[in-house]
């Protein structure tokens, strides 16, 4: 069996009566790239911290190339971690922050060099070696963080909210950047973020946190087709969230009784049993829900009365009204010449009952 | 909501043509104009007049015999040598002591840095005259420190702790090494937390971490604590005088001999420039080093200059960096050791021995800077006729002595008296300058700034010694006025820069909003700013009043004897005897000040947390 890269098994930590983490265990495999995605307070950054030993859990283990590495002090993890403001040393030159892990580790002078050089080449930026940090641009810091970071080839690198302090046309240039440098250099990556789209551009697989609990791992196609929640689901992309009843299983075949007697279909998951009569949400996501033409027809159908069409761009959305008085969207690329349905006109939606997707009630929700 | 038609709101009127022009820039640095000429009046003016009266022979030519006689006579000479020795050693260990203290306030959660500030600040606030009582107390042959020694038998004999070096050393590093302390916090307060965490991840243990990025970064910190103890320790004569013996007399008591016994002030004013050109010297070199923003709090690292290190610079850093190499070796070097001795290993908690050895240093520096204080109180109950230790308690007499005695009442009303009018004046002059510094740009803005803060770093006995030669002529000696114009030169400082750092926290965007809502500048002022700074307005107020109501030195010479503040009766009282009654005033200053910082500290908070 391979070996998991880093593993973690009920972590947990507590700030007095806040608990941070309640006991989380997710295993990140040699050369994945595993986001940690989650709104603020969910506990990311407390399991990063603890997965890079800046931070003490209460219960739980880690373990890092197979061995136990619970309470091993930073320096002994072999581990690399970009902070979120860089933590690039401003008393030290950029040749000497990227030089400092390689001088911890007692490297000779010439293997120095040449390693920071690699370094610098890799990130781009060959000619920055002798300026002091604050001499250059916020995303050159972020590449020497990079460098900083990678130079000593650690097993894991730890990234905390990286592109949070820059601005938006860097942020997805820097993406693409450390997406290269993860598969040029096979790296291990454990990266957080609270921004989904940073996550599903990068990542291999995403842990999604919600109050201090991992809701689901998953790709990012996964998540985004799959949810396992209505949390995942609103989270990840835009979603419609119909509440439904079960009305008969048969097979694979759900019918769902809606709002205003309207019956609709789903497909159930292997695996996956219901109770007739159990409360649930029908999860569909705008880009399949389309606007049926009048003689147009779908496995489910609902009525709506148009309520605003939106032009984004390459998208049009189009917001209606259900009988219920729940707003829900569509979104179509755009297409010939505007929409010229009335507002309030009664139009039909309609989308096929493999894209639909049960969920279970939320706990919170009545 | 809508506004109904018939409650139409009133339009201002806007006059046209009124408008058309800018107003002159100049009318704008009105709030300057005040402080800038009570300083050049009060402050510049005597100063000046004392080095031109320094550099003049009795016919009114130029001279420098009163400079030559400095050097020529070995007697004054070896008191230079000897407060230069003082200051220097007091400096080294302030900084040596202050650091641990420094780096655990920046380094811990905010909450526990908030409660043990007041430790440092305490003492820091505290009347030098009783904190230096209190170590009369405590180190004489009779004192607690012996007395102590001696039940655990660790001497037989009474060690000799006063009137010689030991004594002057242990008064003056504890009478500056707060002023150290805060220095270096402010520094340190402006490292980047992460710092630390990023070297341990890149595999630097925890004394690598420390000496090779922690210990760099705070060392403009470290120069500046250095700086403003060496100066203000070169201006040092009352932990001297009662704490040392004639072998310890420091350049100060030469210049209170020189104008009080022998009215010498041409000789006084040259002592007192020599004193204020060794400042200048240590700042001028100070400034070469390290830059005066360092001194303001603000971080190395936001300096200007080249992006590129000079080859000076290189070389200095390769230096350093060999340096602090072998030091973070060392310290690891012992780490090892320790886990080797200790066990432990990846899966169990580790114990984290070097912040415990950290925090108990801490613990037993910050007893040594606030406990001493404490033991004037129960001297003050003794019933013996003299102080001793331990005192045998059971009275009040020396407390009844003090109400009986109408020079003490006279003095503490006058203290009152002159703090509170002092606080007024300064807030009057300072709090419009304060909004001006923060908010307006403007040539010469630095340099203004300094100015008003200059009096925080000249020895204040030169101060002391040019107002008196000054305010002589104008017959202010021996008034209320004059003692509350010295004292509003002190207060400036302080004022300044409380309001300024609360102003700096304050959201411009409400006056702002203000204004655009329809409110005249003052009434912006009056009803949206100082509302939410008044917390902080209160501070700066109670900051100069203990600053007035706790100096010696101006009152010194200019009370003369007639205008006795309370700080100047206990001074003459403790020259003749340092009697019971002397702990009774001080355990009642003590309460008293006591109090008000923490009255200030609790409304700087207040102000804090509203901004």
């Amino acid at each position: 069996m391979r070996q998991p890269k880093l593993r973690t098994r009920n972590l947990r930590k507590t700030y007095g009566p806040v608990v941070a983490l309640s006991g989380a265990s997710f295993e990140v495999e040699e050369g994945e790239f595993l986001t940690l995605l989650g709104p603020s307070g969910s506990g990311k950054t407390t399991m990063l911290m603890m997965i890079a030993g800046l931070v003490r859990p209460d219960s739980g283990e880690v373990w890092i190339d197979g061995h136990l590495a619970t309470y091993a002090p930073p320096h002994r993890r072999d581990i690399g971690m970009v902070f979120q403001n860089y933590a690039l040393f401003p008393h030290l030159s950029v040749f000497e922050n990227i030089a400092f892990p390689l001088r911890m580790r007692g490297m000779n002078e010439t293997d120095i060099r040449r390693e920071v050089a690699g370094a610098l080449d890799l990130v781009q930026l060959p000619e920055v070696g002798n300026r002091l940090p604050r001499a250059l641009s916020g995303g050159q810091q972020q590449r020497i963080a990079l460098a900083r970071c990678i130079v000593y080839r650690p097993s894991i690198v730890l990234m905390d909210e990286p592109l949070g302090a820059l601005d938006r046309k860097l942020r997805d240039q820097m993406k693409l950047e450390i997406k290269r440098l993860h598969t040029e250099l096979g790296i291990t990556v454990l990266y957080v973020t609270h921004d989904q789209e940073e996550a599903m551009v990068m990542s291999d697989r995403v842990c999604l946190l919600n109050d201090s609990r991992i809701e689901q791992i998953g790709t990012p196609a996964d998540l985004y087709f799959l949810p396992r929640s209505t949390f995942v689901a609103d989270f990840i992309g835009e979603s419609n969230l119909l509440s439904v009843t079960v009305a008969s299983v048969d097979g694979s075949d759900v019918m769902l009784n809606a709002a205003a007697g309207v019956l609709l279909k789903a497909r159930l998951d292997a695996g996956r049993s219901l109770r007739i009569g159990e409360a649930m949400k029908l999860m569909v996501r705008p880009e399949m829900l389309r606007v049926l033409e009048a003689d147009a027809n779908a496995d489910n159908i609902l009525e709506a009365r148009l309520s605003d069409v939106i032009l984004v761009g390459g998208v049009t959305k189009t917001y209606a009204r259900l009988a219920d008085g729940v707003l829900v969207s569509a979104t179509g690329l755009t297409c010939g010449p505007p929409c010229t349905i009335e507002k309030n006109a009664s139009i039909r939606l309609g989308w096929t009952k493999e894209n639909g997707v049960l969920l279970p009630q939320p706990e919170s929700a009545v | 909501m809508t506004i109904e038609t018939g409650t139409k709101v009133r339009a201002p009127s806007v006059r046209t043509g009124r408008y058309g022009r800018p107003r002159p820039a100049w009318l704008g640095t009105w709030p300057m104009v005040p402080i800038l000429l009570f300083l050049s009046g009060a402050f510049l003016y005597p100063v000046a007049q004392l080095l031109w009266l320094s550099l003049s022979g009795g016919s009114g030519h130029l001279t420098t015999e009163h400079y030559q006689r400095l050097f020529r006579v070995p007697v004054y000479f070896t008191v230079l040598r000897n407060t230069l020795a003082i200051a220097g050693w007091t400096t080294l260990l302030c900084i040596i002591g202050g650091y641990p203290i420094a780096y655990l306030l920046a380094t811990t959660t905010e909450r526990t840095r908030n409660s043990l500030i007041l430790w440092v600040l305490l003492p820091f606030w505290t009347s030098f005259l009783v904190r230096t009582f209190a170590w009369i107390v405590l180190l004489g042959r009779h004192g607690a420190v012996n007395g102590f020694l001696e039940t655990l038998g660790l001497t037989q004999a009474p060690l000799e702790l006063l009137f010689n070096m030991t004594g002057v050393m242990i008064g003056m590093v504890h009478a500056l090494m707060p002023l150290a302390v805060l220095a270096m916090l402010s520094v340190m307060e402006t490292i980047d937390r992460n710092l630390m965490p990023a070297a341990s991840t890149l595999g630097a243990r925890r004394g690598q971490a420390f000496w090779r990025i922690y210990f760099p970064l705070s060392l403009p910190g470290v120069a500046a604590a250095g700086l403003l103890v060496f100066i203000t320790a070169l201006g040092f004569f009352i932990t001297p005088a009662l704490l040392g013996s004639p072998r310890q007399t420091m350049i100060t008591q030469v210049v209170i001999q020189q104008v009080e016994e022998m009215l010498n002030y041409p000789f006084a004013g040259a002592i007192s420039m020599l004193l204020l050109a060794a400042a200048l010297l240590v700042f001028y070199l100070y400034d070469r080093a390290l830059g005066m923003t360092t001194l303001a709090g603000g971080a190395a690292q936001e300096q200007g200059g080249a992006d590129e290190p000079g080859p000076l610079a290189r070389a200095f850093a390769a230096i350093g960096g060999k340096l602090t190499a072998i030091l973070g070796r060392a310290s690891d070097g012992i780490a090892i050791l320790w886990e080797r001795l200790a066990g432990g290993s990846a899966a169990l908690a580790p114990r984290t021995s070097g912040r415990i050895v950290l925090r108990l240093a801490v613990a037993l520096l910050l007893i040594f800077l606030a406990a001493p204080s404490f033991f004037i109180v129960p001297v003050s109950f003794t019933t013996d006729a003299f102080i001793e230790w331990p005192p045998r308690l059971g009275t009040l007499k020396w407390y009844g002595a003090i109400l009986e005695h109408p020079t003490w009442i006279t003095a503490i009303t006058r203290s009152l008296a002159v703090g509170a009018m002092t606080a007024a004046l300064a807030m009057c002059l300072g709090a419009p300058a304060a909004f001006f510094l923060t908010r307006a740009r403007f040539p010469g803005k630095t340099a203004s700034l300094a100015f008003i803060l200059t009096p925080l770093i000249v020895p204040r006995i030169i101060i002391a010694v040019a107002l008196f030669y000054f305010f002589a002529r104008l017959g202010l000696i021996g008034s209320l006025l004059g003692l509350v114009l010295g004292h509003t030169v002190l207060a400036l400082p302080y004022v300044v820069i409380t309001v300024m750092a609360v102003l700096k926290n304050y959201d411009r965007r409400l006056d702002q909003a203000a204004a655009s809502l329809g409110a005249s500048p003052s009434c912006v002022l009056w009803h949206v700013t100082v509302p939410l700074i008044r917390s902080g307005l209160i501070a700066a107020f109670l900051f100069a009043f203990v600053t007035s109501f706790d100096e010696l030195t101006i009152a010194l010479f200019i009370s003369a004897g007639v205008a006795t503040t309370l700080p100047k009766q206990m001074w003459d009282d403790a020259i003749l005897k340092v009697s019971p009654t002397l702990a009774a005033i001080s355990t009642l200053l003590l309460v008293f000040v006591t109090f008000v910082i923490l009255v200030a500290e609790y409304f700087q908070r207040q102000a804090d947390k509203r901004a």
